[in-house]
């Protein structure tokens, strides 16, 4: 019976090398993969043991960690929350993380590659490991003329610095206290989060990057563009601008929005057309430039592509496959042309920075657990959108926007201001969104900012009367604080 | 064979000191070893969750070690030459066990401080108490039983016992379903689980019946494929044991427990008769038996489609091995440390998934050390198999060893998304009293075979001489 107890026990053995190789693969190599799966309240609590990082504008924290004495070991603190929410996003436990605290996770949680040697010094000597911070490119004066100037509105800013693409700015209107996501009452968080979900404003929206209303008017500024990289128009060139444009091939008419022509006899310069919205001029030429040249001018500026700030933005799209009514709809900014605030914001930014549109970013500098910088952000170029000279002669048009055109809200007095207003209707019976874009100064471009409000009244001035206050507001903080 | 009678218990503790293969002073070194990792585990539970050592420190570490040092003045007293690893090995699996479930006592507690509600009474203590119960039995069973061959007397007393124990959950009233599986027996305050007891039961029938027909079951009359074909008439018993556990699916939809008991059998079949035919026609049968489940049953159903695509349930009915495998993710290959993890997480975790919440809290390599340990208990019941002399004792041994690996197997690959989850308890670690006495009844079983066994050899070599 010996050579059978020994076969069994053989047999036995397998099953016992079966456990250990399970075992092994659970605890090692399948291990990262389950960590990493919904609803592991361990990888969470593990996160709340250790202090997360500080999220900081300047050298202030707007987000942190301070010790508590529950469960969870820490709690996550944001200074003045509403006012950053969009870019810090939350940290919760009952509902993730979104925002700056999801994207650089492994930076504020400590678990980052870059901090491999603080994690073996804090290892040795016994010290619980600690994650590093996050400087953002937010300048707190813009954020706040941004934040307070949308109050009461639904809306949202984003400013940017043109020559590196840095965010100055980014506030979405009506905002949420990321406070009472962060507690660690599962209670409260639960009713405050259902709350921000019934509320029709969508205040957990985040709209600078993800709303993407028609851009209106304002999207003149890439039909212009386009115009003068064909070469065949210049700001004095003089174009129809009649009182309506018959479109092609319909019996409607695109009307100005005062009804007039846009200059004697219906003619009219680039440049006037521009300073005035001309809605007729703008639609010829949408006509006379074709989907295409449109189309790949505004994928220049950004169009059609999904850009990380390092947040996802939406996709701002120029559509395809038009109709001549349809391409002179599009050239003035409507038909299915959607464009985020970002999007704006980039399209002013090509033009103040010579022709080349910068990649958009909110991470200035990556650090330590001690505080000590251990990345710094190195800008990068999306790419060219026109020329040195047309993106000059196109500033200059802007700044004819303000002065003696629809924009001038804008004005402020000893530095000039380029800026292009909007109004976009959204559709049968749904409000307008209107919008500004501006870029100042003129000369030597610092901050391109777009306005976005999604509630407004209608009719041109509300560009002027509604956004262009805001951006105004934004452009005096940034440079008003050197 | 020798046939010898019990020698007198004297005699058999001045053995104990002459012989030199009695090597009880190994088992009493390897036992104080044991302790001391249990009492540095139990301790390091209160440094780990609330910064200091466990109030009632002394008290626990003391009582077992007074335990402890009981079964082996047992051991030497009454199985004086039995095999020195099994009773250190068994001990330390139930110290790591004790520890453990006041780690999750005190994660109860804290729970229960901050939530503000009841505080939970911990069921350590019981454990405690049911560890010294078992031990008592443990000793009695070695003071009853002097001789395991007059277990085969009770061949068919054990059947009858173990087939009503198996049976019992199934009864209206005192029968109780938990987690999908009936395999528990409800009486007022009192549960426990027959199978446990009833895993014994059977292996003493198994081992009695099979001594006596295991010429008849190995007798061939043709060959097929160099594999003898069994007589059909002897198909007889292969197929009453699995009607048995096709019974215990249908009825306790546990497929865990139907494996362990017909596995078992097709083991000793295969040991009786030395035929691996028999364990080619069981894996086939046995087979058959998980399909048929599969399709009749939808409890057995959901428990394979749970173990195939853990993930897609892990909010509901997957939530338990989801947790259990959350748990040994955190541990990683060190363990979080004790104390650290967090295994209450994981329902069920003084109980069936006890090995989940030391796999998190030891990490890979303690969840190692203990797989070896059940691979030492295990080896030490076959090797004392392939040295005992008489059938019964042979089959016996090798019976409980293959009984306890089949369980091993069952539960922590259950617990480990290896196989699909079952509803039976680890040996010695579980929570629960009927599973540790069993347990110990077995450990006792194994160690008085060891001892006969040990004896009757040593007898036999030339140079030591038992003098009465």
């Amino acid at each position: 019976m010996n050579r059978a107890i020994r076969r069994l026990g053989g047999l036995l053995a397998v099953l016992l090398a079966a456990l250990l190789v399970n075992v092994t693969c659970q605890q090692v190599l399948f291990a990262g993969e389950t960590k990493d799966r919904p609803g592991n309240q361990r990888t969470v609590l593990e996160e709340y043991d250790r202090e997360r990082g500080p999220i900081l504008v300047g050298v202030d924290p707007v987000a942190r960690s301070i010790p508590t004495d529950d469960e969870y070991k820490y709690l996550r603190v944001y200074s003045q929350g509403q006012m950053f929410a969009p870019v810090t996003g939350f940290y919760s436990l009952l509902y993730g993380s979104t925002g700056i605290e999801r994207t650089e996770n492994p930076i504020l949680n400590g678990d980052s590659d870059l901090f491999f040697v603080d994690r073996i010094q804090q290892l040795l000597s016994g010290r619980s490991p600690q994650g590093g911070g996050v400087t953002l490119t937010l300048n707190a004066s813009a954020q706040r003329a941004a934040f307070e100037g949308l109050s009461g509105k639904v809306g949202s800013v984003l400013a940017l610095e043109p020559g590196t693409g840095a965010i100055l700015a980014m506030a979405s209107s009506p905002s949420y206290d990321p406070n009472q996501l962060a507690n660690h009452d599962l209670k409260k968080i639960q009713e405050y989060y259902e709350k921000l979900q019934a509320d029709p404003k969508k205040p957990m929206l985040n709209r600078p990057l993800v709303s993407n209303p028609p851009p209106g008017s304002s999207f003149k500024l890439v039909t212009a563009a386009a115009a003068l990289e064909s070469g065949r128009y210049n700001p004095n060139s003089v174009i129809p601008g009649p009182a309506r444009y018959r479109l092609p091939g319909t019996s409607r008419d695109i009307p100005n929005w005062n009804g007039q022509a846009c200059g004697p006899g219906g003619k009219v310069t680039l440049a006037q057309a521009l300073a005035i919205s001309c809605n007729t001029a703008f639609a010829w030429l949408g006509n006379q430039l074709g989907q295409d040249a449109l189309r790949g001018q505004a994928e220049k500026f950004g169009f059609g592509t999904s850009m990380t700030v390092p947040m996802r933005a939406a996709t701002s799209r120029f559509p395809s496959d038009l109709d001549a009514a349809q391409t002179a709809m599009s050239a003035i900014g409507q038909f299915d042309v959607s464009a985020t605030t970002l999007q704006m914001a980039l399209v002013g930014s090509g033009i103040g920075n010579g022709g080349i549109v910068m990649n958009p970013y909110l991470v200035k500098e990556v650090r330590g657990p001690d505080m000590r910088v251990v990345q710094t952000a190195s800008p990068s170029q999306f790419g060219r959108a026109l020329s040195a000279e047309n993106a000059s002669a196109e500033m200059s048009m802007m700044v004819g926007v303000v002065n003696s055109g629809t924009g001038s809200n804008a004005r402020i007095p000893g530095i000039q201001v380029g800026g292009k207003t909007g109004t976009a209707e959204t559709g049968d019976g749904r409000p307008a969104t209107a919008w500004f874009v501006a870029v100042a100064p003129a000369d030597s471009p610092r901050v391109a900012v777009a306005v976005a409000i999604e509630d407004a009244g209608g009719g041109e001035v509300s560009g002027n009367g509604l956004a262009a206050p805001i951006a105004r507001a934004v452009i005096q903080a940034i440079l008003g604080s050197r | 064979m020798t046939t010898q009678a019990a020698l007198p218990a004297k005699a058999e503790v001045r053995a104990s000191r002459r012989v030199p293969g009695a090597r009880r002073n190994t088992e009493l070194i390897l036992l104080i070893l044991a302790w001391l990792v249990g009492a540095y585990a139990y301790a390091n539970v209160g440094l780990g969750t609330e910064g200091r050592l466990p109030e009632n420190l002394a008290l626990v570490i003391g009582l077992v070690g007074v335990l402890f040092i009981g079964a082996h003045v047992c051991v030497r007293i009454w199985a004086p030459i039995a095999d020195p690893l099994l009773l250190p090995v068994a001990a330390l699996l139930n110290f790591l066990g004790l520890s453990m479930i006041h780690r999750i006592d005190v994660a109860e507690k804290l729970r229960a401080l901050r939530n503000e509600g009841p505080l939970p009474s911990g069921d350590m203590p019981a454990q405690l108490i049911w560890t010294t119960l078992a031990l008592v039995l443990f000793a009695g069973v070695l003071v009853t039983v002097r001789d395991h061959r007059r277990l085969q007397r009770y061949t068919y007393t054990a059947m009858v016992a173990g087939v009503v124990l198996l049976l019992l959950p199934m009864l209206p009233v005192i029968g109780s379903t938990v987690n999908g599986a009936t395999l528990w027996v409800q009486l007022g305050p009192l549960s426990f689980q027959p199978s446990e007891l009833a895993k014994i039961l059977l292996t003493i029938f198994f081992a009695g019946y099979l001594v006596v027909k295991r010429d008849s079951l190995a007798l061939v009359r043709r060959k097929f494929l160099g594999l003898g074909i069994p007589r059909a008439r002897d198909l007889g018993p292969i197929l009453v044991a699995w009607l048995i556990a096709l019974g215990i699916l249908a009825v306790q939809k546990d497929l865990g427990t139907a494996l362990m008991f017909f596995g078992l059998f097709v083991s000793m079949l295969y040991l009786a008769t030395q035929r691996k035919t028999w364990l080619i026609i069981g894996s086939v049968m046995f087979l058959f038996a998980a399909v048929l489940g599969y399709l009749a049953f939808g409890h057995v159903r959901l428990r394979v489609q749970v173990w195939l695509d853990t993930w897609s349930y892990a909010n509901d009915q997957g939530y338990q091995i989801a947790q259990s495998l959350f748990g040994l993710a955190n541990g990683g290959i060190m363990g979080t440390g004790l104390g650290q993890g967090y295994p209450q997480f994981v329902p069920f975790a003084k109980t069936d998934f006890i090995a989940a919440a030391l796999g998190e809290e030891l990490g890979l390599v303690g969840f190692m050390a203990i797989l070896l340990l059940y691979g030492v208990i295990i080896e030490r019941a076959l090797r004392t198999a392939i040295i005992c002399r008489d059938p019964f004792g042979k089959l016996l041994a090798a019976g409980l060893g293959t009984v306890l690996a089949l369980q091993v197997f069952v539960v922590i690959g259950g617990v480990t998304r290896l196989i699909p989850l079952t509803g039976l308890t680890t040996p010695w670690l579980s929570y629960g009293g009927s599973a540790l006495v069993a347990n110990w009844i077995m450990l006792a079983l194994l160690l008085r075979i060891s001892d006969r066994a040990r004896r009757t050899n040593l007898e036999q070599s030339p140079q030591v001489v038992i003098k009465p």
